[in-house]
């Protein structure tokens, strides 16, 4: 019963690694500027554990396959060098991986978190609620007015909670439920949750981040291909966390200038 | 150590009379451990069947499932489950399986019972509150089974219950206003009763041995529930005033979770001044060392099995206890990746994400010990020995995963998908059930003075190896994909082409599922028809098998067992054939004893 093992063992662990070596699953296509960094971090990773899996997998499966209901036991055999070699190899080994790894996988974090967004960088402020997205552009002015959550009125589309009777700010902000922006230009968003947590994930985008009630956080990003792509929540935030959704819609700058005028329009 | 200390004092009493005092309030370890144990059970087979309610919903949303109405009118009127009760499945499935199965089962189940006799003592330091841990365990399954009857249902925050989500009472949604409420105060109760466990752990291992018993006489699976022990101390320690701060923001109006200016259900809550973080803090604080409280003993209980099975000692115990030692430490600094995306200071994503690859070192050590012992062994294939070799492979496959999810840069991505899931399943729930497994076919026969049936064993151990590989792999491929976790249906574009790939899964875990019956069947014949267990039928050298099968109320009668050996007393020439047992006085001439 050991040899089934041992093939049973070889079996699963081919099986598993196919669908990996043929890419049948794997990420879209990735459209951001910054995106490449944590997709090559990911198939270095890939590799790395690919190996250490398939590795362990096959000795277990040979070690088994050998040493299993011996008719003839004979004597016990240690492994040349014993633990020793066991505790060095996997120091010098892992620890090498790991601290390769690590270094290297700060490089696309540090290039969100550590770096901030260019000076023409374009501000849009997003806001998560159960359960829907919306978008806010700060117009003519430049500047997003205050937020009053005392105001927020589903019914009359104030989903932000501005004040435009009292702010100047707030006059000529517009608000979207779709997150129009231009291809090629960096935009910061920034990211307020109106009620629970909830998350902004673009799979093209390779950006994910989590709307903290109460903390107001920003990330930033660049759009390389034109086209219409799913923003999804990934937070847990209710019975309708699985449907919440809003579409991200990289245009042109021309097409993007016509559109953010007709969203004013319709304000 | 063989003194009448303080402790060795009150572990003295006297032999139970009636059923109530013999089998239900009982003082004895063995009859709380197996008190244990059929909680767990019991709870796994629920956890289970809400996992094939989910899988089957996930795969055929608008299918009725006969008969669920009887479970939940509210929550699946015509027998079709609502988003929401989807939800409310997801939380109590992991609810159960984290806290009743996996905390149950390999930590307080086998150790209550095996502890006590692999150190020599007749019962825990404390047997009173030993007896009060399970029943406070009890209770605390009592009251979360509860939400399950109430109107609005069990809560659907998921099983770490983040704030706001959880915090804010009835607004945020069904299951929110009772069902959480009972959620918070179930795991308060579950974590007073590990506490009290735990501290009966480390008084027992520390005070209760027997004469000749040093710390590093003792089995491997004793030292992982003493390390456990420890860890459970701490963790355990952390979660119970986190349940109790949420309980009160819930109740007695309360923001230690809830900061100002929220909206939900279009009402602005009447709370300010709270931190959404604090709850994660607290949670994975506790949520991360829980994973090592859940892995640990059964690492444990298959090395003792592996060790036993291979008729040889270890490469190397020392490194083995020493390995333990170092994931349980390094398990309380690395909460924190868990929390890349959640908006803490992006400088700590460094600093929990090195520690957290650092464990991959002791983790490859305890591997490659398991393996390399493996060399030039005498390995014996029992239905044990098959999962103790099956929770290698499955420790191997959910561990490399880790490497992803330690890099905060790549957990911007996999953050929150199926991978995620994959990773987890792997490596802290079918690894350690693999140990729960291993554990239950070795000391079935100890337990119960019944052998179990090896044929339905080994049947039931492909059924589940393969069976959980076909689960849990796929998972993987989801997450590359990008399949967030925790949808009640899969309606958006992107992932309407993964469903094949969904109903594989779903049909792998109906199967798996279905094998599990076979194990439950030769449970319980075996418990009753089995053949009679000798006192020692694997030839393991520590003191459980020294005694009758089952053992005694007091476990070694009126004798003080005196220890002479190591338990690793393999594949030497000894008067019982290739193994000494450890309280034989026999001189051993090439004894393993790492010096």
């Amino acid at each position: 019963m050991g040899k089934l093992f041992a093939v049973i063992v070889i079996l699963i662990a081919i099986g598993s690694a196919i669908p990996i070596v043929m890419h049948t699953w794997h990420q879209p296509v990735d459209i951001s500027k910054d995106g490449h960094l944590i997709d090559e971090q990911l198939s270095d990773t890939m590799v790395e554990a690919g190996v250490s899996f398939l590795a362990a997998q096959f000795v277990l499966a040979f070690f088994v396959f050998r040493y299993a209901d011996r008719k003839d036991p004979g004597k016990i055999k240690s492994f040349p060098g014993g633990a020793k070699v066991m505790v060095a190899a996997a120091v010098i080994l892992v620890g090498t991986e790991v601290f390769a790894l690590g270094i290297m996988g700060t490089r696309a974090w540090s290039g969100q978190y550590f770096t901030p967004p260019g000076q023409d960088a374009l501000t849009i402020q997003s806001q998560a609620g159960q359960f829907a997205f919306y978008f806010r552009y700060p117009g003519p002015d430049g500047k997003l007015g205050p937020q009053h959550p005392d105001k927020i009125d589903e019914g009359a589309q104030n989903f932000f909670g501005l004040d435009p009777a009292n702010d100047v700010d707030s006059r000529d902000d517009i608000v979207t439920a779709e997150l129009g922006i231009p291809v090629d230009k960096e935009i910061r968003l920034l990211m307020h949750s109106k009620d629970v947590g909830h998350s902004f994930y673009v799979r093209e985008l390779r950006v994910q981040q989590d709307y903290v009630p109460g903390l107001d956080l920003m990330v930033h990003f660049t759009a390389k291909t034109p086209g219409r792509y799913e923003i999804v929540c990934t937070q847990l935030c209710g019975l309708g966390h699985y449907n919440m959704k809003a579409y991200l819609n990289v245009m042109s700058q021309s097409d993007f200038d016509a559109w953010l005028k007709q969203k004013a329009s319709e304000q | 150590m063989h003194d009448m200390s303080s402790a060795s004092a009150t572990q003295h009493h006297a032999p139970p009379q009636g059923f109530i005092r013999k089998h239900v309030f009982s003082l004895d370890h063995k009859v709380i451990g197996l008190q244990y144990y059929g909680l767990a059970l019991v709870a796994v087979f629920i956890g289970m069947f809400l996992s094939w309610l989910m899988r089957i919903h996930l795969v055929w949303p608008n299918s009725p499932i006969p008969g669920l109405h009887l479970l939940s009118k509210v929550g699946a009127p015509n027998d079709i489950m609502t988003p929401e009760y989807y939800l409310s499945l997801l939380t109590m499935h992991g609810t159960l399986m984290v806290f009743f199965v996996l905390t149950n089962a390999p930590f307080a189940a086998f150790g209550n019972y095996f502890l006590p006799i692999q150190i020599g003592a007749e019962d825990m330091a404390f047997p009173r509150f030993n007896m009060m841990s399970f029943w406070t365990t009890f209770l605390a399954f009592v009251v979360l089974i509860a939400a399950f009857f109430i109107p609005d249902g069990p809560p659907i925050s998921g099983w770490t219950a983040y704030a706001p989500l959880s915090a804010v009472g009835g607004d945020a949604g069904p299951g929110m206003a009772y069902g959480q409420t009972l959620w918070g105060i179930s795991i308060a109760i579950f974590c007073i009763a590990s506490l009290l466990g735990a501290l009966n752990f480390i008084a027992t291992t520390l005070d209760l041995r027997a004469k000749g018993m040093s710390l590093m006489r003792m089995p491997i699976c004793t030292w992982a529930w003493f390390i456990t022990s420890c860890i459970a101390l701490l963790a355990f320690a952390v979660l119970l005033p986190a349940c109790i701060l949420l309980c009160l923001d819930r109740v007695a109006g309360t923001s230690f979770f809830i900061p100002s200016g929220l909206v939900i259900s279009d009402h602005l809550q009447p709370h300010s001044g709270g931190s959404t973080l604090l709850w994660q803090h607290m949670f994975w604080f506790f949520g991360h060392p829980e994973v090592y409280i859940a892995i640990l003993p059964a690492a444990g209980i298959v090395s003792h099995i592996l060790v036993n099975s291979l008729r040889r000692p270890l490469l190397s115990h020392r490194v083995v206890i020493g390995c333990m030692m170092a994931i349980g430490f390094l398990s309380y600094i690395v909460w924190g990746h868990h929390m890349f995306l959640s908006g803490m200071n992006p400088f700590s994503a460094i600093a929990f994400s090195f520690p957290t690859l650092v464990i991959t070192i002791p983790a490859t050590i305890l591997t490659l010990i398991w393996l390399g012992s493996i060399y030039g062994s005498r390995l014996r294939i029992t239905s044990a020995s098959l999962f103790a070799l099956g929770f290698i492979s499955m420790f191997v496959s959910g561990g490399v995963s880790g490497f992803f999810l330690a890099q905060p840069s790549i957990d911007i991505y996999l953050h929150a998908t199926y991978f995620v899931v994959g990773h987890f399943h792997l490596v802290m729930g079918v690894a350690a059930i693999f140990g729960i497994f291993a554990g239950t076919y070795f000391w079935f026969p100890k337990m119960t003075g019944h052998m179990m049936n090896e044929t339905l064993g080994k049947l039931h151990f492909w059924g589940t190896f393969i069976g959980a590989y076909c689960i849990f792999m796929p998972f993987h491929y989801l997450g590359l994909v990008g399949n967030v976790r925790r949808y009640a249906a899969f309606t958006d574009d992107y992932l309407v082409p993964l469903i094949p790939l969904h109903k594989f899964i779903t049909f792998a875990a109906l199967t798996t599922g279905a094998f599990q019956l076979i194990f439950l069947a030769n449970l319980i014949y075996s418990r009753f028809k089995g053949p009679k267990a000798p006192v020692n039928p694997w030839e393991c050298t520590s003191l459980e098998w020294t005694i009758p099968s089952p053992p005694p109320w007091n476990n070694f009668g009126d004798v003080h067992p005196v220890v002479y050996h190591d338990p690793y007393q393999y594949g030497i020439e000894g008067s019982t054939g290739d193994y000494v047992m450890q309280t034989s006085p026999e001189k051993i001439v090439t004894e393993h004893d790492e010096k």
